[in-house]
């Protein structure tokens, strides 16, 4: 039970950013670890760069250590270099805070947000000395439990995980906590004794007491194996995130990270609908963070890091009832000289880019929107009613104001995708630089090309994913427009995502769990670090997948039926399967949806569902329209829109 | 005006790179709320000036940095019964394992620490060694007349002579499984490293750790610190007593 500093020292000068692996930032918690307190590890399995500003991570971090019964420590995964000194020195996977050895944790809790990373929680496991499989686990060794986006599909990860956690964790660490407590207060008997205690608190899903029944290829049930064992998996959600304002120090980092900015998190949940959005469908419905604790979170955070930066973060920040007051707060407060704010997500209006030009005084380089798609039908279709002149007033208004850089997110291999949609990406990024050479003589538009990967738990989790070929040949027919317009297209960039990376990604999106074995192949030949384009080897992927006899037509370019199993159908977002379907039908038939934030609700299931609602402080939706102007804000006559009143009590909600 | 300030960079934080330090300061500058003065321009960026880099792993107990203050604006205004507070406010700022240990105004006019520094002290740990072993290497290493060694500049790998560059050497210690070193180590007109100097020994010594004690600038025939502990008000351990 004793700190590995003296002996990581001696080997930190031998690896790359050492600073990677020292913690000492401030807002940093020692804990006192006690035998009788369940002792959380949470790791983030990707490198400390990308996982240190994880606001989720930072959040249950502090949750759990302001408990008398538990502690919490963190992790990241080893860059390789680092887990090759590891290794050859016999060392393991060690915390940030105190340098304990993983293995010394009760709870091993990976935040999982990409598919890619599953076999870095190999790595992590295998570093921390535990067994990879769950069936070779013995009482002593820690449990391992997932939770972030990935867990509403863990079936490929079954294997491997002794719990998912489905949805918002401020109140369930808290149970958990309990229970490993309990557990390790009853001498932390039987294992089995307490995966069935886990399985019994809402949001946990313990895949082991699950029965995964095939017919030939096709998952016939799923279902669990003994009485006591719920049949289906609610996910949780905090129904106030006013409750919730965390984290309250957040941690500032000594080596440079991702997000390196003060992160203030001003709702959760978003219901613009976009039908390919994951995030948008799983984290529902919205709760807006009382304007007045964003404005104290953001000038106490300033003062407490000496951030010169700070980040309004949510789905859709300039949907945000309180945004123009808290945006006129952040931009007055002084106390820590210039003050930058940053909106990472922006919409298509003129009047967010008024906000950003308040906001964004200096650095004004480049802005980004997302249209998604590039023509008006196929934005029907994925439920992104952004008219062109929505996006053209906006790129006007943000090279009027001094910038001179747009980018443009857009999506390929989308649903009823045709080669005109496609490149209607080009005439909308010409007409982009038209607008703009009315203010600057050189605009620059870059387009940035991400493969569509269907996910669960939307409506788009039916459909059969562009195959790698044909997203290339997407990507090819843009860069050849491109190339062959000549000076048409001056000022036009291109990017895109690597479409073997989109593969792997849909193969684990909505994979079952037979793919555990494919996940473990792929680690065992040295695939770590999948997310990074230096590692990326989608041979490793594709042997693995011919070795177990699976094939990636089946899991990724197949199309789905509504009389199918899927693999996430035992787990719920709360979402009716109907209303899902519903949207799907909806979206070959062109058809948008409203945000539900400001029109009749139409029962999607996830307030109706858990009895809680929006929690939303303006009646109107801000200026711009709901979805853009190609929306009606209000349909069926302008029925007035009941506000939620703030729930009194957390707990009375949540029960 | 511009401040001078000396700190000391010890433990666990000695893994963070040059750059990053310069991050670290930034920011703890603004959260101690000092009027720091900043640049114009597009991205404009706090008036700070570091001194020689510290090679990542190296411990410091004579780090310098300057920041150009816009309160107060001129030496003249400069209380040095201000400097105790100020000096306790900024290490309260810093991140675990930077103390501040001394402050001052510095004058505009002279040159960068950069320049000015012609030597550093450093202290080093070698493991696995005896100290009449070490003595008889180290005798054996000053009393060459050359010793060349290549080394890595600007990306390219040239062959230098760095004997006129270790100024002293000695055993000054004994630890549990070696020795402690210290040397004098010339800067200009590229400072030597402890580890490239210990990398030409023969045979070759590695460090368990090396700290750097004080940087001197010449000054006629004595050498000097750019600011020197002793000299500093109240040190922190009575402020917080």
């Amino acid at each position: 039970m004793s700190s590995l500093w003296p002996e990581l020292e001696r080997v930190l000068g031998e690896v790359q950013k050492p600073a990677r692996y020292i913690g000492c930032e401030d807002g940093m918690i020692i804990p006192e670890h006690r035998p009788e307190k369940a002792a959380w590890l949470l790791i983030y399995p990707d490198t400390y760069e990308v996982g240190l500003p994880n606001q989720g991570l930072q959040i249950l971090y502090e949750i759990i250590n302001e408990r008398p019964d538990a502690v919490a420590e963190r992790s990241y995964a080893p860059w390789t270099d680092m887990a090759g000194v590891l290794r050859r020195t016999g060392l393991p996977l060690f915390s940030v805070d105190t340098h304990r050895a993983a293995g010394e944790f009760d709870v091993l809790a990976f935040n999982l947000s990409s598919e890619l990373v599953y076999t870095n929680l190999l790595e992590c496991l295998d570093l921390s000395g535990v067994p990879l499989h769950t069936t070779e686990r013995r009482a002593e060794d820690p449990l391992v439990i997932i939770g972030g986006h990935c867990a509403y599909n863990p079936e490929p990860l079954a294997d491997f995980i002794d719990a998912a956690v489905l949805g918002d964790g401020e109140e369930v660490v808290s149970e958990i906590s309990e229970v490993v407590a309990e557990w390790k207060a009853s001498g932390r008997s039987s294992r089995d004794g307490i995966l069935r205690e886990l399985a019994r608190i809402e949001g946990v899903y313990v895949p082991s007491m699950y029965e995964a029944e095939f017919d030939g290829d096709r998952l016939v049930s799923l279902t669990p194996r003994s009485a006591g064992i719920p049949a289906v998996v609610e996910k949780r959600t905090i129904a106030d995130l006013a409750a919730w304002p965390y984290p309250k120090n957040q941690l500032v980092p000594l080596t440079e990270v991702v997000h390196d900015r003060l992160n203030v998190e001003v709702f959760r949940g978003c219901t613009r609908g976009c039908r390919f959005c994951q995030a948008g469908m799983i984290t529902r419905p919205v709760r807006e963070r009382p304007a007045e604790q964003v404005r104290t979170m953001v000038t106490d955070g300033l003062r407490r890091t000496g951030y010169d930066e700070v980040a309004l973060t949510s789905l859709s920040t300039a949907d945000f009832s309180g945004i123009e007051q808290v945006v006129a707060t952040a931009v007055a407060d002084d106390v820590c000289g210039q003050v930058s704010v940053s909106l990472p997500s922006l919409r298509v209006d003129a009047f967010t880019v008024g906000i950003a030009a308040e906001i964004q005084k200096a650095r004004r380089t480049g802005l980004t929107f997302a249209p998604e798609a590039g023509s008006w039908r196929l934005r029907q279709v994925i439920n992104k009613l952004i008219n062109e002149e929505d996006l053209y007033g906006a790129v006007g208004s943000a090279f009027s104001q001094g910038w001179r850089r747009a980018k443009l997110y857009f999506l390929t291999g989308l649903p009823t995708e045709t080669d005109e949609d496609t490149l209607a990406i080009l005439d909308l990024a010409r007409r982009c630089i038209d607008v703009g050479r009315e203010h600057h003589r050189s605009p620059s538009v870059t387009i940035s090309l991400g493969g569509f990967v269907p996910k669960p738990f939307t409506p788009f989790q039916w459909f059969g994913q562009n195959t790698e070929t044909e997203l290339r040949r997407k990507i090819g027919l843009l860069r050849d427009g491109l190339r062959s317009g000549g000076k048409t297209y001056n000022g036009v960039k291109l990017k895109w995502h690597d479409a073997r990376a989109s593969v792997v990604e849909g193969l684990f999106s909505r994979g079952d769990r037979r793919l555990g074995a494919v996940i473990e192949d792929v680690w065992r030949h040295g695939g770590v670090f999948q997310e990074w384009g230096e590692h990326f080897d989608i041979s490793l992927w594709e042997n693995a997948m011919a070795r177990n006899g699976l094939s990636l037509d089946w899991y990724v370019y197949r199309h789905r039926t509504l009389d199918e199993v899927l693999p996430w159908d035992h787990l719920s977002a709360g979402l009716h399967k109907d209303f899902l379907w519903q949207d799907w039908r909806d979206a070959l038939e062109e058809v948008g949806l409203e945000d539900c934030r400001w029109t009749p609700c139409y029962d999607c299931g996830a307030c109706t569902g858990y009895g809680i609602e929006h929690v939303v402080a303006s009646a109107v939706p801000p200026a711009g329209g709901s979805q853009g102007t190609g929306q009606p804000d209000v349909v069926g006559g302008g029925v007035p829109v009941t506000l939620a009143p703030r729930p009194r009590q957390t707990a009375e909600a949540a029960t | 005006m511009r401040l001078r300030i000396r700190f000391s960079k010890t433990g666990k934080v000695r893994f963070v790179g040059h750059r990053d330090v310069a991050r670290i300061w930034e920011r703890s500058l603004r959260k101690a709320d000092l009027a720091v003065a900043y640049s114009e321009g597009f991205s404009p960026r706090p008036k700070l000036s570091f001194g020689l880099a510290l090679s990542t792993g190296y411990e410091s107990r004579a780090e310098y940095l300057e920041a150009e203050l816009l309160e107060p604006a001129d030496d003249a205004d400069w209380n040095p019964a201000q400097a105790a507070a100020m000096m306790r406010r900024i290490d309260e700022a810093l991140p675990t394992g930077f103390d501040v240990t001394a402050v001052a105004p510095s004058d505009r006019g002279a040159d960068s620490l950069q320049q000015a520094v012609t030597s550093c002290t450093w202290e080093i740990v070698i493991d696995g060694i005896r100290d009449g072993e070490a003595s008889q290497q180290i005798a054996e290493f000053l009393a060459r007349n050359e010793i060349v060694v290549e080394r890595e500049r600007k990306g390219r790998t040239v062959t230098e002579d760095i004997r006129h560059q270790v100024l002293a050497l000695d055993v000054t210690g004994a630890t549990d499984d070696g020795v402690r070193l210290t040397a004098d180590l010339g800067t200009q007109p590229r400072a030597l490293r402890p580890d490239e100097m210990l990398a030409a020994m023969d045979p070759p010594l590695r460090a368990r750790s090396v700290c750097r004690m004080n940087q001197w600038m010449s000054q006629g025939d004595d050498r000097i610190e750019p600011l020197s502990v002793d000299a500093a008000p109240a040190p922190l351990a009575e402020l917080r007593a």
